[in-house]
């Protein structure tokens, strides 16, 4: 496997980490016991506006490790250089997350326009953009080894 | 996935030039490593640019590095 398809893998395991770890926290820590704080509008915004900068800090930190552990342990550089190829990948990766994530907001309109309860559109929305992440690096990680 | 109609001899254009490394090439061209190797699995068609600087490290004219198989493309369509 190549340094940039290891990133990828990296960022995709983080992903899943990160959300589902900031998901079991606040769980336990506002919603278990409480559930009248899930149509608490304020609530949902601090959610969304913490897990925006701990998911940011979390990758740079785990990606500076991953450059140092990978370098002690293969002597090899991770490309810096982001060429043709890469640009490209990363558009298909991008135009596929878009449509994941507006698949995911439709359907959170659409629970609204049903009649859920608030926070099924709340929960469905960060779970779309969670699943546009996930469906963006597998994307990556395809293209990258199969070519297209 | 559909076969990349464009083929190269960079792997025998390499071994004749010093036997260069694929990411000697990849540094004279400011691609990856892992770029040249697509391109020479026919896994990726570089851009015209990138063709062009591969050609010219090797000093050579452009179809002398890649060429286009048009059946291919024909069984495509």
């Amino acid at each position: 496997m190549y340094p940039r398809e290891k990133q990828i893998l990296l960022s995709l395991i983080n992903i899943i980490l990160i959300l589902g770890s900031y998901s079991l926290f606040v769980y336990y820590k506002y919603i278990a016991g409480n559930l009248a704080i899930l149509n608490d509008f304020k609530f949902w915004g601090k959610a969304y506006l913490v897990l925006i900068p701990v998911a940011i800090v979390a990758q740079i930190i785990i990606h500076i490790i991953f450059f140092i552990i990978n370098k002690i342990v293969t002597k090899e550089d991770v490309p810096t250089i982001t060429d043709e190829r890469d640009k490209l990948i990363e558009l298909k990766a991008i135009k596929l997350a878009h449509w994941t994530f507006i698949a995911g907001f439709i359907l959170s309109m659409g629970s609204q326009a049903i009649g859920m309860q608030p926070w099924v559109m709340f929960i469905t929305l960060i779970y779309s953009g969670f699943l546009a992440a996930i469906v963006s690096e597998t994307a990556k990680i395809y293209f990258y080894r199969k070519g297209f | 996935m559909s076969p990349c109609p464009i083929s190269n001899n960079i792997r025998k254009l390499r071994f004749l030039a010093d036997e260069m490394t694929q990411q000697q090439l990849a540094d004279k061209v400011g691609v990856t490593r892992q770029t040249i190797i697509a391109i020479e699995n026919g896994k990726y068609s570089p851009t015209l640019e990138l063709a062009f600087r591969i050609a010219r490290v090797f000093r050579t004219p452009l179809e002398e590095v890649f060429s286009f198989d048009d059946r291919i493309q024909k069984g495509k369509k």
